[in-house]
């Protein structure tokens, strides 16, 4: 058994999903989605923690032009993978309410996307990388474009511009890796070993920075980002917030900072800076967001901005809590965008001005956000507490003024979180809420996993630490010999 | 050679066809010409070709391959035009005779080894289009764009011409390789009537292919001639264009890059940006499909500007997939143009409710043209940008990825009036053998941009 079948199960279940007619479609897609998400549970359990490369597969493509069909797992893409794998059968239960026109054409999208983000989080090939990174955008603007809401044709265009324009970069800096390699190839081991000079690996660190930071993204290049997860239908939003972004966190790690650790290291305060920026710069927009789903946009963005900070500071502890927090970050999103989209379809308002009172009339729900709250303002024993605890002693271990206005983010999300609570759930039922009515089964089971997870994690973060600790040692002691070679000989 | 005969004697046949009022002959008759024609081209593939009529012809790989996609994409434009020439009057077989007498000019430009030839084929392809762009003789735009095009078209093979004798007049030869050498020979001093015989060349050039600034006949023309002809002139005529071009730079003036790189350097930016910039602004599918194509000549310029072993192979790969995905963006606008009356980005609103397959393989076309991954118009800009950036010219790569942002507005506008937009129409029909080239041709963008080393290699 090797990870394509990962790849390319989803792509095949989208073409079979276009032939079906009717409402079967539906459970059709759920089951395609759990078969794959056993395969992801039977390659975790064969998984072995160490820094190797594993279920990997190595065949030519484009031979001529050193373009292999070259993927695998390993400790730094099992979280995306399995995050991938887990939030895809949850996100198509999460539409079970809705009633799509054109269901087919709708499921078979998310599964082709699919097939793109587990192109990107596997490949171990640039030209394979970049064209995942592309397959995966197209079917995300259909969904966004076709079944989402007024703004949609405006906004989406908007956030495909923005993308497609940063992934050009990226392939320019690809493009230029491949034509130093000595036998030109795409292999990224093979980027690996280039010994660039730190002018070039600068410019190749801003081309994959660009596209990374849109995708992330990182102050100032997310103005695409609100509009569109405000705009998309549900599902769309979570698969953007969910998984998609995951695609530029991880797309660091593999790529940008291994790649040209001298040109990172040259330039690392700048992006950190930014993202500590964004951090701050988004939870008081937050603060003042009266669209719950917006506010939920924003505060993405804050979680979003520690991911990276932490990441970038480059040590093991932000690097490890980077790994966890992309986990916890994918659970918390959908589970929010969740409760919104519950809330939206039987009130036909997002507005939390006009809400109050939902713990009486939805008692389960209430519970379940409440968890969901808990753990994204990184309670203790909730999930988010691990990896934003590591974040953080990853960045005021690189700098201590950097920790800690980063650590604004726990104290200016709490207070954001736990008044969306309150406005939404507390309080007295008014004429409007008095009509909502409890979660039904196939929303209780997403809300049930997704605390489940935050919890358990919470509690016992160590199995899923244990995954990455030798991948993630391995490439930063990699990087960490290069820049002391390169600042040895300057 | 057998191939250029075949496509000479078959226009005769059909006018000899028309002549007896064998109407229902006329198209079958065509395409199994076209058929041989192809099958002969391919017969030629890797023979080890010399130059042959004392140096006149030279049909090598290159000559093959850009003959087979020109073949090939003459014979999808064709089978489009099933009941399409009929409107227009009962003159078919001629039509179709003057179609296939600018395809011998495009043989002839495409293997040329001599000037003398290049100048012959891109005559006999011009004059046939001069007629083309008019047939529609009681339409007034179809008359403004032949005479346009036959004013500019002519002024511009002034030019050509001009170079070609001053490039006689310093070198005594017609032939390409003489040329070079006496290029190599003469690395001082080169004769001044030497350089500007190039600089008139690159400009004739540039009008036949739609570079920038020497595109203002584009959209005119484009727009003015029947859309058929629009859609042949678009695709054949602009690959065998950039053939004929990179034949002559990368055979007889490769050792003078120094001397005409910056002047295309300079032509390849201004067209790109012209092309994209205009196309932004059009409301019309057809107008923008003319300025893109004018981008496209931008990119396609790459290959010269970037004078490798591997041009060859990047214009092929790149014209392929620019050809295949306009003959689906004109066949589906013919349609459209026939049922709803106009070609205005509306008519295109709720396309796929209307009709899904249509707006599917519209879809591909745009993503094609637009670059796209998984499709062939990624892979030729692939290999028009590492080609570039082979030779360093880094800064000319930064401005092609601006413009194929740009680009990403325009064709969209498109994708979305189809799937994102409603309007009250009803329901477009579509034949058979538009859905068989329709099909074929998205499932062909689709096949060369998974595996595109069942084309390129290496010509």
């Amino acid at each position: 058994m090797t990870v394509s079948i990962l790849i390319f199960l989803p792509l095949l279940a989208a073409l079979a999903l276009l032939f079906i007619k009717g409402e079967a479609v539906k459970n059709i897609a759920l089951l395609f989605s759990l078969v794959e998400l056993a395969l992801g549970i039977y390659f975790l359990t064969q998984y072995k923690a160490d820094a190797s490369l594993q279920f990997d597969v190595d065949i030519p493509w484009i031979a001529k032009m050193g373009i292999y069909f070259k993927v695998a797992l390993d400790g730094i893409n099992i979280i995306p993978v399995i995050l991938t794998v887990l939030l895809v059968p949850l996100i198509i239960l999460t539409t079970f309410k809705h009633q799509y026109e054109k269901p087919s054409a709708f499921y078979a999208l998310i599964l082709f996307m699919q097939f793109g983000l587990m192109l990107v989080f596997t490949a171990l090939d640039g030209f394979l990388f970049y064209i995942g990174w592309e397959v995966a955008l197209i079917p995300i603007y259909f969904i966004c474009g076709m079944w989402g809401g007024e703004n949609r044709v405006k906004v989406t265009l908007k956030f495909f511009i923005y993308t497609f324009a940063g992934s050009l970069f990226m392939l320019m800096s690809i493009i230029y890796l491949y034509l130093q390699t000595p036998d030109r190839t795409f292999d990224i081991f093979e980027f690996y070993a280039l010994k660039l000079n730190p002018l070039q690996q600068s410019w190749i660190f801003a081309g994959f920075l660009i596209a990374f930071a849109i995708k992330m993204p990182i102050f100032p290049l997310h103005t695409w980002q609100p509009d569109t997860y405000t705009e998309a239908p549900a599902a769309g939003t979570m698969l953007l917030s969910g998984i998609m972004l995951k695609m530029g966190i991880y797309g660091a790690i593999r790529w940008m900072i291994p790649i040209a650790p001298v040109g990172f290291f040259e330039w690392q305060n700048n992006p950190l800076w930014l993202a500590i920026a964004g951090i701050v710069y988004a939870s008081i927009i937050a603060f003042r967001q009266k669209d719950g789903k917006r506010l939920i946009a924003y505060s993405s963005i804050a979680h979003v901005g520690l991911i990276a900070a932490g990441l970038l500071a480059w040590n093991i502890q932000g690097l490890q809590g980077a790994m966890i927090q992309m986990f916890n970050h994918g659970l918390e999103v959908v589970g929010m965008f969740l409760i919104f989209d519950i809330i939206e379809r039987q009130l036909k308002t997002r507005d939390v001005t006009q809400l109050g009172g939902l713990a009486k009339v939805a008692p389960q729900m209430s519970i379940a956000f409440l968890i969901i709250v808990l753990g994204s303002v990184a309670l203790p024993l909730t999930n988010s507490f691990i990896g934003e605890f590591l974040l953080l002693n990853g960045v005021y271990r690189y700098n201590m003024w950097m920790g800690i206005v980063a650590g604004l983010t726990i104290i200016l999300g709490a207070v954001y979180m736990l008044r969306l609570y309150k406005n939404v759930m507390q309080g007295e039922t008014n004429s409007l809420t008095a009509t909502f009515t409890d979660i039904t089964i196939s929303e209780k089971v997403v809300l049930g996993v997704v605390c489940l997870f935050i919890i358990v994690v919470g509690v016992y973060p160590q199995p899923v630490m244990h995954l990455t600790e030798a991948a993630v040692t391995n490439l930063m002691n990699s990087v960490n010999v290069k820049i002391a070679d390169a600042l040895l000989h300057r | 050679m057998t191939t250029l005969i075949i496509i000479a004697i078959l226009p005769i046949v059909l006018l000899y066809l028309g002549l007896f009022k064998a109407h229902k002959l006329l198209l079958p008759v065509t395409i199994a010409g076209l058929l041989l024609a192809l099958g002969s081209a391919i017969w030629q593939w890797n023979n080890g070709a010399v130059p042959i009529y004392h140096d006149m012809m030279l049909f090598d790989n290159f000559s093959v391959a850009f003959s087979a996609t020109a073949i090939v994409s003459t014979l999808l434009i064709l089978m489009l035009s099933k009941g399409y020439f009929e409107r227009i009057s009962n003159n078919v077989a001629e039509y179709l005779a003057i179609i296939l007498f600018s395809l011998a000019g495009i043989i002839v430009m495409v293997s040329y080894y001599n000037l003398s030839m290049l100048f012959i084929g891109i005559e006999i392809m011009s004059v046939s289009l001069y007629i083309l762009a008019g047939i529609d003789k009681k339409n007034f735009a179809s008359n403004e764009a032949s005479l346009k095009y036959f004013l500019m078209g002519a002024f511009s093979t002034g030019f050509l011409l001009f170079g070609i004798t001053l490039i006689y007049g310093a070198t005594g030869s017609f032939n390409l390789e003489a040329i070079r050498d006496w290029a190599i020979a003469h690395p001082r001093g080169i004769n001044p009537l030497f350089h500007t015989g190039i600089i008139l060349m690159i400009i004739g050039l540039c009008f036949k292919v739609g570079a920038a600034p020497f595109h203002f006949w584009t959209p005119d023309v484009y727009e003015g001639s029947p859309t058929l002809i629009t859609a042949y002139m678009s695709t054949v005529v602009k690959m065998a264009g950039f053939a004929a071009f990179l034949r002559l730079f990368s055979v007889s003036f490769g050792p003078l890059a120094d001397f005409w790189m910056p002047t295309l350097l300079v032509i390849t930016i201004v067209t790109l940006f012209v092309g994209n910039l205009t196309a932004l602004y059009q409301h019309s599918f057809k107008r923008m499909l003319a300025f893109s194509s004018i981008s496209h000549a931008g990119y396609l310029m790459f290959a010269i500007v970037a004078l490798s072993a591997g041009s060859g192979n990047a214009i092929f790969m790149y014209a392929t997939a620019y050809c295949i995905a306009s003959v689906i963006a004109f066949g589906v606008l013919i349609l459209v143009q026939q049922q709803l009356g106009g070609d205005h980005f509306e008519c295109f609103n709720g396309l796929s409710k209307r009709n899904p397959f249509l707006a599917a393989v519209l879809t591909i076309a745009m993503l094609s043209l637009a670059g796209i991954p998984l499709t062939a118009g990624f892979m030729g800009k692939f290999l028009m940008f590492t080609g570039a950036l082979a030779r360093f010219q880094v800064w000319l790569v930064v401005i092609a990825v601006i413009n194929a942002i740009i680009s990403i507005y325009y064709y969209f506008k498109v994708i979305i009036a189809m799937y994102f937009r409603t309007a009250e129409h009803d329901e477009l029909t579509v034949p058979g053998y538009y859905q068989f080239v329709l099909g074929v041709s998205a499932l062909a963008t689709l096949i060369i941009g998974i595996f595109p080393a069942l084309i390129s290699n290496r010509i």
